[in-house]
């Protein structure tokens, strides 16, 4: 049988997949047409429900990194750095310039581990077609130990100053337990100086591949700061014209739930919204170092963009930013006095966002005078994008047309869902795609 | 010889052990050549539960009706059934739940509770079914991950490591910090495999890898109340990433019922 033939759009159509693949955690999908129109096209989702907020409540403020880590094993540092942050603001701590560099060194860490990942074993294989990475790597043997090499060189930028790369261990409030001795920071100089050119490559290969076109209109949201690329401090902003300070997050976006998804959803006034790594660069392009400007504008690449796929070209210029960012902190290093800030716990509330690798998380701490929680928030991007990843499903599946045989609309959609490289078990647990097609 | 078959399963959890899997990197591609990875929904692998496999991994913690089914299927299928991580061993930091009431968590958590299904409890794989090795820690180490797979490929059992942090802190020539900073370190309670990081790095032990053997809960937990911690504050301390391992739930029955003299 001929699997590009067109099929009659009006059919009945099911497609039922029990488990995506390559991405964090497990979800369903669900969709529905019937007379050639869809009726239904949404993520089913289970999110165990692990309430970490209620566990939170009555801990001591020096435990609550262990336990917000333990959220998500593929982005810990987001999950601690945000936490500790919020908590420091309510402690009055103003960020001292070395804890602040640190603190950028080791979330780039986390950037350049999940970014590498994702390009490598969770997307290049759907773009070259390939069932998995272990089956890309017989063909693209260099291609795939060179990612391997990236994600590794960001587990040892995590390690550097976590510890280790899977709940890093060396964050604390005020600072950091441990800084790190010059050999250890002068060994990893060397390794980022030496991954410098293996980084263009690598970026120019991700925007070489097979990428399907799909523009979709659709607002970014990102941390924007003054100077440097938004990731742990700046204020929120958005493609057009959100600029808040992180505290004013409640008053404009809120969340909700829906029946067929135990995540919750998240709007902006009132609409979805778009965050990641394609959300960030299209905000804050212009506050990429030169030469990664430079070499983004020789491989033809223009921000912001509208075509969801550019997401892939963000996320590997990111690679690079983390690299040659993280190289100009790193080779002036100096050893400080301490490698925290003290401080006495007091009562309050306190709000903060940074940049998760998958975009923008929010977290709200209430403390009492013992520095004990009383109420914890924690928003992460991934249930913040649910509601714009089943719009942009939505209109990719209808401009590809219901025509096209169930292999080919599960393909499609299993793409749109990976591109978002979507943490499910941050928010989400279980994704199946499910397809009915009635009369 | 055909090559032993090996699945990765995964419940309730936060992926990292999967990830600490997947961080091994280039290691990963030689373990391929070791054994055929059937499942790992991660890297793009799916087999049914059903079909059968030598050694089953299984990260995560048993939460809802349908956990329970998998697991069930798992366990028939597998010849070996190893846990991996804090959350498959001894139910995570997630079974803090299992004391609270967690219909009223829920509500707090979720406006309309009644679209979650759920169990009332976070629990261990071996709550559940019969589980032939316990790989602790949150996440678990690839070390011993790694050695585990290898012991069984040879038919060995695989070498149980039950001393406490402490020991391995001495060896690696540390100061105590729980001695000269008066920090309120696990690590004379908790077991060793991580090669007692947190000490190493100026910071205290926060039990991720579990109760080590011939722990003293009472004694300890009275010496940390020495340091200056109320009883709820010893309490808490053991009820933490392994807060459902029996020796850690006992002593934070111990320390948050009893009333000690504080004074």
């Amino acid at each position: 049988m001929n699997t590009l033939a067109s099929r009659d759009p009006d059919r009945d159509i099911n497609i039922e997949v029990p488990l995506l693949t390559r991405v964090e955690g497990e979800g369903s999908l669900e969709l529905t047409a019937r007379n050639g129109r869809i009726e239904t096209l949404q993520l089913s989702i289970f999110e165990p429900p692990r309430l970490f907020e209620k566990f939170l409540e009555g801990q001591d403020y020096t435990e609550v990194p262990h336990i917000a880590a333990r959220v998500c094993g593929v982005c810990p540092i987001a999950y601690q750095m945000t936490s500790i942050r919020a908590m420091e603001k309510i402690f009055g701590v103003v960020e001292d310039p070395w804890v602040h560099a640190m603190r950028r060194v080791i979330y780039y860490g986390e950037w350049l581990q999940s970014h590498a990942l994702h390009i490598n074993l969770f997307a290049a294989p759907d773009f070259l077609g390939f069932a998995d990475a272990l089956e890309m790597a017989s063909r693209f043997p260099d291609e795939v130990k060179r990612g391997m090499q990236l994600q590794g060189l960001g587990n040892d930028m995590l390690r550097l100053l976590g510890g280790r790369s899977v709940h890093p261990i060396g964050l604390r409030v005020g600072g950091f337990h441990r800084a790190p001795p010059k050999h250890e920071v002068a060994d990893l100089v060397d390794k980022l100086l030496a991954a410098r050119d293996m980084v263009r490559e690598f970026v120019a290969w991700a925007v070489s591949l097979p990428c399907p076109v799909d523009e979709q209109t659709f607002v970014s949201v990102a941390i924007r700061h003054p100077r440097e690329y938004g990731l742990n401090e700046g204020r929120l902003a958005s493609d057009q014209g959100l600029d808040i300070d992180f505290a004013d997050y409640p008053r404009h976006f809120r969340e909700h739930q829906v029946a067929h998804s135990t995540a919750h959803y998240s709007m902006m006034d009132g609409r979805s919204y778009f965050l990641g790594p394609l959300a960030r660069m299209n905000l804050n392009f212009d506050r990429l170092p030169l030469e990664i400007q430079d070499f983004a504008r020789d491989l033809g690449l223009k921000f912001p963009a509208r075509n969801m796929f550019m997401n892939v070209a963000a996320r590997a210029l990111e690679c690079y930013l983390a690299i040659v960012d993280t190289l100009n902190i790193l080779q002036r290093y100096k050893l400080p006095t301490r490698p925290w800030q003290d401080f006495t716990p007091r009562a309050g509330v306190g709000h903060h966002c940074t940049e998760a690798p998958r975009g923008m998380i929010y977290h709200r701490f209430e403390l009492d005078a013992n520095g004990r929680v009383i109420i914890a928030t924690m928003i992460p991007p991934t249930s913040q994008n649910q509601a714009r990843l089943e719009q942009n499903l939505h209109v990719a599946v209808e401009r590809f047309g219901l025509n096209h045989p169930d292999d080919a609309l599960r393909d499609l959609c299993e793409k749109v869902i990976r591109n978002y490289d979507p943490c499910l078990s941050c928010s989400t647990h279980f994704l199946k795609l499910k397809v009915t097609r009635g009369e | 010889m055909s090559k032993p078959r090996v699945a990765i399963h995964k419940f309730a959890s936060c992926s990292g052990c999967q990830l600490a899997f997947v961080n091994m990197g280039i290691e990963l591609v030689e373990l391929t050549k070791l054994v055929e990875i059937v499942h790992m929904a991660e890297v793009g692998h799916v087999a049914p539960e059903s079909e059968n496999v030598d050694i089953a991994f299984v990260e995560g913690s048993i939460t809802t009706p349908h956990d329970v089914e998998r697991l069930l299927k798992i366990r028939e299928h597998s010849k070996y059934l190893i846990t991996m991580g804090a959350c498959a061993t001894s139910g995570g930091i997630q079974a803090l739940r299992n004391h609270a009431d967690a219909a009223e968590w829920m509500r707090s958590v979720y406006a309309k509770p009644e679209y979650i299904q759920s169990l009332s409890t976070s629990a261990a794989i071996a709550n559940h079914v019969k589980v032939d090795f316990e790989l602790w820690g949150c996440p678990v180490s690839v070390r011993q991950m790694l050695a585990a797979i290898r012991s069984f490929l040879f038919g060995v059992p695989p070498q149980i490591l039950r001393e406490k942090v402490c020991q391995e802190c001495k060896r690696r020539g540390n100061n105590c910090i729980l001695i000269t900073q008066g920090a309120a370190c696990m690590g004379p309670v908790t077991r060793t495999g991580c090669g007692a990081l947190c000490p190493t790095f100026g910071a205290p032990c926060y039990t991720c890898y579990g109760p080590a053997e011939g722990t003293n809960t009472a004694s300890f937990g009275q010496r940390l109340m020495g340091l200056g911690l109320n009883a709820d504050q010893v309490a808490r301390k053991f009820a933490s990433i392994n807060n459902a391992a029996p020796v850690f739930s006992e002593a934070t029955e111990m320390f948050a019922t009893k009333t000690w003299m504080e004074e």
